[in-house]
């Protein structure tokens, strides 16, 4: 098939950047997007251009690389589904294609379609963990935990970090992100110690880097790659506000706001 | 070159207690003042980040990701062995460094690979205590599944994302300690060579992805966590930026590389379906635990495979090897998928493929069972090839998945360059000559968690190592050298990119040096890599500038790695002459096809040693002593 490209470029992070138009003859079905991408960039090396830079790498839609807004969509049109794994099966002769990159306050543009997500690292530095020291832990099935309890720890755990869910959101919120931390860790039993600490932590870091709140659009829930729910981000909330009446953060025994 | 495994005398199962009896200790005083350099952030690297900055140690992590979660170790699927016996099917330590080691078919140490069995319970532990969400029963314990080359279940598993649950619990671990201050981590800078001064590795130079620039990091010990050499062969099921530089950098440093040759074929991936091809997705082992492998029983049998009778129907894997069936070591499954296609039963287009069929167990366990199990795989490959494997058997075939060797390292993991240690894929220790299923994972956090923050410290307690300051002239050469191998590569502007000359050379090794190897075709893949390598020098187009952000350099600057890399690996081929486990030389076979180990000439690692620029590399050999276990043929049949 062929294709008519418009693919959002920018030198650098304080250039303006803009749309460049191509076009792309001979592409299968077959073809991921992000081949479909290669044959463009081959073409243009050959010409002595420089290439389309777009991060990628497993290409199998599971290390959160990868991403791009294809048509107003983070990751394109198929649901549940990554760019890397979007296959050119979902398009069709003469289609025309925009792709920019994750448009985010939080997640500046570096180059192209690349762009900086840092500020998610961040917020999981800032209580996003069980804190247990290497050679500490009791045997493992000193444990015990329900079944329920730790098949909807997976979903919530099944996050690949990618930012879809803040691209998606016109607040440009990172709460389907934290809240699947935030509830994988709290649903089990070894999160409970930590887990009040962590809810005020993490949604007071997500904030602090310039992440918008929640108010229940649900775009994320539609694009995330991994489908996870906005379950997750109604029992963070939950955490959050018990959080704000139990948490003493150095505060002479009386409850934070 | 001295290869000293420095195994701790004793019997076997006392070894790794005799060796932590004995350390030298850093007091807790002293251990901030040493600077641990940490590259590579996957399962072994993260590991080793956050357990060396929770002991005291400075540590500095270095990634040239976005972040420390994207490391390939995210893509394992199946799962992670361990001794628990938690099934009370009779596993023990003994069994799983028996299996290790007979699925490496003896060619990896014994004391390596007892160690890692004795270890492997902890790790679980581990995991649980981050909050790893293992699959459970319903009565809350966790659950296990069978895998390849074992006759027990002891592989933990996490749905089929287990790598990814083990990567995001060791980062988690290291993310608490960069919160905490105690690990420093670089994100989007990649290891670009090794500094030494006076015989010792001492720091390293990166390259900041963003800006270009090069930097210069001085500490008194490198870890290397920088994985494995797949992608040689271009089309692997690795990620696209796993490389071998990193580690090829420090072999032209004097760490010795041993193994080369032995790269596993995964059996069970998409086949290849166009040249445009980026790289090949697995199909987790786990799958054959209810899928069966089969292909028609006659060749040239077109119909489609719900027009074909069970009678007409070969499952060869049940048939050949009817004690392990569909669960036959990969080694051993890839090479019979080959023969089968070889005689023209091969199903799909070109005819490079096999079904993996789930009819039987869809019918005996229901949908939804199998759904549970395999949904996230079953999903993917329908995304892939927009067939649906509840409906058709799904199709595979053999890929590069994983390579066996690496760089050389002693029982404390320290390579043949003093103060450089080497950490899971990226060192050539537990594997032999074949991994098992479930083992790569248990090796990185092996490595990571349990094994260097103990022998480390003796390292450090041991050896005077004066304070040396970035700015040493040692550390200038290896900028300005850098630099020059950057400016080389772009000043050739050529009319060929990149990723064609990667894509040539592939295609060299897969037909050359892949699953069947002779002493013929690896003569030819020696020329022919050579004459590329050279076309490569002169007619490769990088554009852009180096200061910048720029992937295709970072491109170039690792296929040019992959020609030296590669011509060696042909070369550690043609000089083993022997099969065993991943490494097939055609010429060493039995009557019926399997691998002819050669153990009076053999039995030993080849270790390459760097010889200067357009030298031939010399092969050293570390001889490999069996004290406990017996050698044998492998059979599972």
């Amino acid at each position: 098939m062929k294709l008519t490209l418009h693919i959002w470029r920018q030198k650098a992070r304080n250039d303006k950047g803009g749309f460049v138009r191509y076009t792309l003859a001979d592409v299968t079905e077959h073809m991921s997007f992000l081949e479909m991408l290669d044959v463009l960039n081959e073409e243009l090396v050959v010409k002595g251009e420089e290439p389309v830079h777009f991060e990628h790498d497993c290409r199998e839609g599971i290390c959160g690389c990868c991403g791009a807004v294809v048509n107003g969509e983070p990751h394109g049109p198929q649901k549940g589904t990554t760019l890397c794994q979007l296959h050119m099966r979902h398009f069709k002769d003469n289609d025309e294609i925009w792709i920019e990159p994750f448009r985010s306050k939080a997640f500046p543009i570096l180059k192209d379609l690349i762009v900086d997500r840092g500020a998610f690292d961040r917020v999981i530095q800032a209580g996003g963990f069980i804190a247990v020291r290497t050679g500490s832990a009791p045997d493992a099935n000193g444990i015990t935990v329900s079944k329920e309890a730790s098949d909807l720890a997976m979903d919530a755990a099944e996050c690949i970090g990618c930012g879809a869910c803040v691209a998606a959101c016109p607040n440009g919120s990172a709460s389907l992100f934290v809240s699947a931390k935030l509830s994988q860790l709290g649903l089990l039993p070894q999160g409970q110690p930590e887990r009040m600490k962590r809810a005020i932590a993490m949604i007071r870091k997500a904030e602090e880097e310039g992440f918008g709140y929640c108010s229940n659009y649900g775009e994320c829930e539609a694009v995330c790659p991994k489908r996870i729910s906005i379950h997750h981000i109604a029992r963070a909330n939950c955490d959050y506000h018990k959080a704000s009446f139990t948490v003493w953060q150095g505060t002479g025994g009386k409850a934070a706001r | 070159m001295k290869l000293d495994p420095r195994i701790p005398s004793g019997p076997l199962e006392d070894k790794w207690t005799t060796r932590r009896n004995g350390v030298a200790l850093v007091s807790p005083a002293n251990k901030k003042k040493s600077t641990i350099i940490v590259v590579g952030t996957g399962l072994a690297g993260a590991s080793a980040a956050a357990s060396l900055g929770e002991l005291g140690y400075t540590v500095k992590a270095f990634t040239y990701h976005d972040s420390a979660r994207r490391a390939h170790s995210i893509a394992a699927q199946g799962g992670i062995n361990a001794a628990k016996n938690y099934q009370n099917d009779g596993d023990s330590t003994y069994r799983l460094f028996y299996e290790t080691l007979k699925g490496g078919d003896f060619r990896a140490r014994e004391s390596n690979v007892y160690r890692l069995a004795e270890v492997s319970n902890n790790i679980i532990d581990q995991c649980v205590a981050q909050g790893v969400p293992f699959a459970r029963d319903y009565d809350g314990h966790l659950a296990n599944r069978s895998f390849g080359g074992a006759q027990v279940s002891r592989t933990f598993y996490a749905r089929g994302q287990t790598g990814q649950q083990l990567l995001l619990g060791a980062y988690s671990a290291l993310s608490k300690n960069v919160g905490a201050g105690t690990v420093q981590l670089y994100h989007r800078k990649e290891m670009v060579d090794v500094v030494v001064v006076d015989g010792r590795a001492r720091g390293i130079i990166t390259r900041d992805l963003v800006t270009g620039e090069l930097e210069s990091h001085a500490g008194e010990a490198v870890l290397l966590a920088t994985g494995g050499y797949s992608n040689v062969f271009y089309l692997s099921t690795n990620a696209k930026n796993c490389n071998v530089s990193a580690n090829w950098r420090a072999y032209k440093r004097g760490a010795g590389f041993a193994n080369p040759c032995y790269t596993q074929i995964h059996p069970t991936c998409i086949p290849v379906a166009g040249d445009y091809q980026s790289k090949l997705t697995l199909m987790s082992e786990s799958l054959r635990n209810d899928g069966r492998v089969w292909v028609p029983a006659r060749a040239g049998d077109n119909r489609s495979p719900d027009q074909i009778p069970v009678s007409e129907r070969d499952y060869y894997l049940e048939r050949i090897y009817p004690s392990y069936g569909n669960l036959a070591p990969r080694d051993i499954s890839s090479r019979a998928a080959k023969r089968m296609c070889d005689e023209g039963r091969g199903v799909g287009p070109g005819g490079r493929g096999v079904y993996l069929d789930l009819a039987d167990s869809i019918k005996r366990l229901g949908h939804n069972v199998i759904e549970e199990r395999y949904g996230n795989l079953i999903e993917m490959y329908e995304r892939i090839t927009g067939e649906d494997p509840y409906q058709v058997p799904m199709r595979i075939y053999p890929a590069v998945h994983y390579t066996m060797g690496g760089l050389w390292v002693d029982y404390d993991l320290m390579s043949t360059l003093p103060g450089l240690f080497v950490l899971g894929e990226a060192n050539f220790s537990d594997h032999g000559a074949n991994r098992l299923g479930a083992s790569a994972l248990m090796q990185g956090l092996a490595d990571g968690y349990f094994v260097i923050p103990t022998t480390i410290g003796d390292y450090l307690a041991n050896s005077k190592l004066p304070k040396v300051a970035a700015d040493r002239p040692e550390f200038t050469e290896a900028r300005q050298s850098s630099a020059a191998f950057i400016q080389k590569l772009l000043a050739v502007k050529g009319h060929r990119s990149v990723d064609s000359f990667h894509k040539a050379l592939g295609l060299i090794l897969w037909e050359h040096c892949g699953m069947g190897r002779t002493k013929e075709s690896l003569t030819t893949a020696i020329t022919k890599v050579r004459a590329l390598r050279e076309e490569f020098w002169a007619d490769v187009r990088v554009p852009g500038e180096a200061a910048d952000l720029n992937q295709e350099i970072e491109k170039a600057a690792r296929v040019a790695d992959y020609f030296e890399m590669g011509e060696v690996m042909c070369r550690d081929a043609l000089l083993r002459e022997e099969s065993c486990g991943g490494h097939f030389r055609e010429e060493h076979q039995t009557e019926e096809g399997e691998a002819d180990r050669d153990d009076v000439n053999f039995c030993h690692a080849a270790v390459w040693e760097y010889a200067g620029p357009d030298k031939e590399a010399i092969r050293n050999v570390e001889p490999l002593a069996f004290e406990v276990v017996h050698l044998a043929q492998r059979s599972y049949k």
